[in-house]
């Protein structure tokens, strides 16, 4: 094996490099918040809602959760366009991730609030709280507790697979990556690098979550 | 008029009947002890009074408010009907305090700092002043049993319902809880309590009743029907859990 690795073409392009960091972060928090909102919307639909909307959210769900999110990027890109509605690729890619994520989340927090025992919901009703107060006041946050090292996980899977948007052209780290060995034809050290900045962010992720845990449910 | 008045009610699961034409009208200030075997439906009958429960027939009024009618908003009805469970019921992620205002200041719009003021007088009465801003798991049985009374007693019932609720305790921590019961008694509030505490039916109860297979068997002043009881079942009943 005679073959001289060449990092100096890559790190060249640092700047490049960060500008795609950047938009991996700014889809995966975007889609973290619009995903959780879908998940405890569409969990608390399937659980408490009219049977039409469980219907539909059952739906939803096992559609998202038994398709490729690739073939689901390009149905919202390439496919709706042909009914007349178009999305700029960043938008198509945060719509998909959403949706995408949503499916996931509604399964995780259906889960978390079903481990709610159901006599700290009776105990809230027989001190005369509406629905709405118990769910709010004694049932979500034991849930998020619960629910939380799922979400965590599945947050940073969701991190990983907003790669998969470099394929209609969103400029985030994996399409840069494209670019640059394109460019330098440095395969090896180009991907390598990317791969190790992928895994950097996964752990800076895993250690923001453990902080936020830390912050938020572990009172004392 | 009668503070509850139970009258001809029945309760199917599916296809089985577990209460069966059960009447019961309970004055304001009287004490009632609810006995029977396992099975007999004692907790099923206090869930129906609050409205935990749907009834297939008869009907439930606490307090002039009917409690198998549609046009009754059960919340206001459980206002005036505070329940305590065997397993105590606190909701774990709240302290003492929040786990006693959270009802009053989402129901009543008090203030968090009036909310305060009555958790601090609910807990000196359970005698658990000190635990205002513990947490439950801090504390024992005995004492989040306590705090749960305490929990229902802050929105000020005119009844309250307890559901065996020293079955999960040690005996020295029975005692703590009975000693609560006693002083409820006292003060004149409205019980009915599901029991297994023979002694405290006999010197604080107004009336005991005896449930066997989805009907009260019997009915009488408490001390009277425990001394001698009129029906077979009863007395069985009594042989068994007094040996
Ligand atoms: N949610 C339910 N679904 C179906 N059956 C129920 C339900 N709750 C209670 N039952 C049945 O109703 C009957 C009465 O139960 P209940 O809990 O009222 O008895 P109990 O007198 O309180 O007994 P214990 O002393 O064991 O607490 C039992 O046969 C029980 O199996
Ligand atoms: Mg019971």
């Amino acid at each position: 094996m005679s073959y001289t690795f060449q990092f100096r073409d890559v790190f060249a392009a640092w700047e490049f490099i960060l500008q795609g960091v950047a938009m991996t972060l700014y889809l995966s928090a975007v889609t973290m918040v619009l995903g959780l909102a879908i998940g405890v919307a569409c969990a608390a639909g399937r659980l408490y809602g009219p049977k039409p909307l469980r219907v539909l959210v059952g739906v939803y769900v096992e559609s998202i959760r038994n398709t490729p999110l690739l073939v689901q990027l390009f149905i919202i890109f390439f496919g709706l366009p042909s009914l007349g509605v178009r999305f700029d690729a960043t938008t198509a890619a945060v719509i998909t991730l959403a949706v995408n994520l949503g499916a996931y989340a509604t399964e995780i927090v259906r889960a978390g609030l079903e481990a709610v025992p159901k006599a700290q919901v009776e105990a809230g009703h027989s001190l005369g709280l509406s629905g709405l107060q118990v769910f709010r006041h004694i049932v979500l946050f034991p849930a998020l507790r619960m629910m939380y090292p799922s979400l965590a996980s599945q947050f940073i899977l969701l991190m990983l697979a907003t790669s998969i948007t470099s394929q209609i052209a969103v400029e985030d780290l994996f399409h840069v990556a494209s670019i640059i060995q394109s460019r330098t034809f440095r395969d090896f050290e180009v991907y390598t690098v990317i791969g190790v900045l992928y895994l950097l962010l996964a752990l800076v992720f895993r250690g923001g979550f453990a902080l936020l845990y830390q912050l938020v449910f572990a009172r004392r | 008029m009668a503070l509850l008045e139970i009258d001809k009610i029945t309760k199917r699961f599916g296809t089985n009947t577990v209460l069966d034409d059960v009447s019961l009208t309970v004055d304001a200030g009287e004490i009632i002890a609810v006995i029977g075997r396992s099975g007999s439906g004692k907790s099923t009958m206090l869930r129906c009074i609050n409205g935990l429960e749907p009834i297939q027939g008869g009907r439930i009024t606490v307090d002039g408010m009917q409690v198998n009618d549609k046009a009754t908003d059960l919340r206001k009805l459980r206002q005036q009907v505070g329940i305590v469970f065997q397993s105590y019921n606190l909701f774990p992620h709240l302290s003492v305090s929040r786990n006693i205002t959270l009802a009053p200041t989402l129901i009543k719009g008090i203030t968090e700092a009036e909310g305060r003021e009555i958790a601090r007088e609910v807990l000196q009465r359970v005698g658990l002043e000190e635990k205002l801003d513990a947490y439950p798991d801090q504390l024992s049985g005995g004492q989040q049993q306590r705090v749960a009374i305490a929990r229902s007693l802050a929105m000020r019932p005119k009844l309250m319902l307890f559901d065996e609720i020293t079955s999960a305790l040690d005996p020295e921590l029975t005692g703590e809880v009975l000693k609560v019961l006693e002083d409820m008694a006292k003060s004149g509030m409205t019980m009915i309590l599901v029991t297994h505490e023979m002694g405290f039916a006999r010197r604080f109860g107004s009336r005991l009743v005896f449930m066997h297979e989805g009907r009260i068997r019997e009915e009488g002043p408490a001390a009277a029907t425990l001394a001698e009881p009129r029906t077979q079942e009863l007395e069985t009943f009594l042989g068994a859990v007094l040996h």
